[in-house]
């Protein structure tokens, strides 16, 4: 690429004239500029600094399910607006906007596949569903991920991506948090893993939940991760906070995530891990 | 009478009071007949309290929540059970002030309390970090917990908290792993426990010991997924719209009711808990001491598959 740094009046106009919108992709952390194609190959990870792009739940998919094959189940279920919120927009429009936006239903797809051969529940948030914000469908869905893999004994898999509880459901997103982790005692009594994945980033109520109660919880590089939001801690103690305060470094480094995974090992990471708590 | 700290719209009321307790400090002192006078001032007092009390927004409810006479976890603990003995520390790293537990006896049952702890004066409120837990502070009720499982006594749990406590110490040591592991664990606790809401129940802070088989809820306490403040800097993106974000987030007792999130609102004294603590204190304790009949005289495994079923039913959604 190095024709391109020297010359960047010529990229200009080459853009204008023939190259797709899109065909470039400029790295948020370093800078660096790739191809997209390549970057689709790198599993929208920067070869420069390896910085690790959020991708669309899709992309998980197909990175760690067998043939990028997933049954999904609930597909239907949608929010309803039990407290009838309103702030600068009532929340049914909030909904109906995401839904337009992301050509989802709602902030999780889940449902069964194959990791491997072996046959998992799978849960994956979608970041691009009001910030991947748990209320009532998020939560029902992943509840309904834990009973399958209770039903069937097979393991659980779940990809978070959230910045907590939906605010406009109120009360009852929060009890989304004890909803899921309640079927998670079950599960853990039952012994069937349960693998709990961290992507960029996973905080407040769905941290405080599901998420942090995997047997095994990895997490992606550099992720933000945490109870409260890096913001509030500031305004509380009035200063600045650490380098790197809240990363998934921060986090394995004080104990609480098990491994930092490369998202091109992360496939090969859940199948070995599954492999050593699943024998049937 | 003391000018008491008070709230803007409790003043009609407290200056009707002390106007009252002049007339009457002034009829003893001169031998003068004030009595038909105070009277109808006293009818008077009781229409206004009545008026206030009803016509209450929850922007005012939630304010009532905070009142700094309210009575907080160890008020209640010592007014309504005897032979209390505190206990502390998680074993790990520290004893939490902001959370406080301990076994006593409540009509002769012995139960473990556990609850957030406020302060009252500026000294006592930096001890107590505000009735801000760190994951120490969960840790601890969670060790209580199974202390009590392990001998067989009943769980009562007083919520009063306006947040569990955003800090570098705290996520340092797993504010998010504390909270998630307390609520996995108290939905699977072989013994009764019933929540009281007894002030504020803000979010995780709240829920991380605020999981069991009945949820009781002082009249003016509140319970959401975020504080109106916290939600009004969010969404409105300035804290002073927290009246509007009260209203909308639906967190009051009677608001909670209606949603099916708790399963019992208890009364307050007219004018609040803050102005007759000891009535306060015997209310809560009568229904603490009745629901907790209720629950022990099922047995263990109902209990336990009826408080998940309970909160596997939290929702609302369509398909
Ligand atoms: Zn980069």
């Amino acid at each position: 690429m190095t024709w391109f740094r020297k010359d960047k009046s010529g990229l200009a106009r080459q853009e204008k004239k023939d190259i797709p919108e899109g065909l470039w992709t400029k790295c948020q952390s370093c800078g660096e500029v790739v191809y997209s194609r390549k970057m689709e190959e790198l599993l929208w990870v920067c070869p420069n600094c390896d910085f690790h792009f959020r991708i669309s739940s899709q992309k998980y998919i197909d990175l760690l399910l067998d043939d990028g094959a997933l049954e999904q189940f609930d597909t239907t279920i949608s929010s309803k607006d039990p407290l009838k919120f309103k702030d600068s927009k009532r929340y049914p429009d909030r909904i109906k906007q995401a839904q337009q936006k992301t050509g989802k239903v709602e902030g999780v797809t889940s449902g069964l596949g194959t990791i491997d051969g072996i046959p998992v529940s799978f849960a994956i948030m979608n970041f691009e569903f009001i910030g991947g914000s748990m209320g009532s469908v998020v939560g029902e869905k992943v509840a309904r991920a834990i009973d399958r893999s209770i039903e069937r004994e097979i393991p659980l898999v779940i990809v978070s991506c959230s910045g907590g509880a939906r605010m406009q459901e109120g009360i009852l997103s929060l009890m989304q948090m004890a909803k899921t982790s309640a079927l998670l005692a079950i599960l853990a009594e039952k012994k069937i893993p349960y693998i709990s994945i961290l992507t960029n980033p996973t905080t407040a109520g769905v941290m405080a939940s599901y998420a942090s109660l995997g047997d095994v919880i990895l997490a992606e590089p550099k992720a933000l991760l945490g109870f409260a939001g890096p913001r509030v801690i500031q305004q509380t103690i009035g200063e600045d906070l650490p380098e790197g305060f809240q990363s998934s470094e921060f986090f394995l480094e004080k104990g609480f995530v098990d491994r930092i995974v490369h998202r091109k090992e992360l496939r090969d990471t859940v199948s070995r891990l599954l492999k050593f708590m699943w024998r049937r | 009478m003391d000018e008491r700290v008070h709230l803007n719209f409790e003043r009609p009321i407290i200056e009707l009071e002390k106007k009252i307790s002049d007339m009457k400090d002034f009829s003893v002192g001169e031998d003068i007949e004030l009595s038909g006078e105070i009277a109808s001032m006293e009818k008077k007092l009781a229409k206004l309290r009545q008026e206030i009390y009803s016509s209450l927004t929850r922007w005012q409810k939630v304010q009532l929540s905070r009142h700094p006479r309210r009575p907080y976890t160890l008020d209640y603990i010592r007014m309504m059970s005897q032979g209390f003995i505190e206990l502390h520390g998680d074993r790990c790293f520290a004893d939490d002030k902001a959370l406080v537990g301990g076994f006593a006896y409540i009509d002769g049952q012995p139960v473990m309390f556990v609850g957030q702890q406020k302060g009252r004066d500026t000294k006592e409120k930096l001890f107590r970090n505000f009735g801000m837990a760190h994951p120490e502070g969960y840790r601890k009720a969670l060790r209580l917990f199974q202390l009590a499982e392990k001998y067989d006594i009943p769980i009562v749990v007083l919520v009063d908290t306006p947040g569990a406590f955003p800090g570098i110490g705290a996520e340092e040591r797993g504010q998010a792993e504390a909270i998630a592991r307390n609520i996995r664990e108290m939905s699977r606790i072989r013994v009764p426990i019933v929540i009281v809401i007894i002030g504020e129940g803000a979010s995780g802070g709240a829920l991380g010991i605020g999981v069991g088989d009945r949820v009781l809820m002082m009249e003016y306490a509140w319970y959401s997924v975020i504080s109106p403040e916290g939600c009004a800097a969010i969404l409105w993106r300035d804290a002073a719209k927290a009246p509007d974000a009260a209203e909308a987030l639906k967190p009051t007792s009677d608001d909670l009711v209606a949603l099916g999130i708790i399963d019992e609102v208890i009364k307050e004294p007219s004018s609040g808990a803050h102005n007759d603590p000891t009535v306060a204190a015997n209310t809560v304790k009568q229904r603490i001491v009745e629901t907790l009949r209720e629950l022990m005289s099922k047995p263990i495994d109902d209990l336990l598959r009826e408080r998940i079923e309970k909160y596997r039913h939290m929702g609302e959604f369509e398909e």
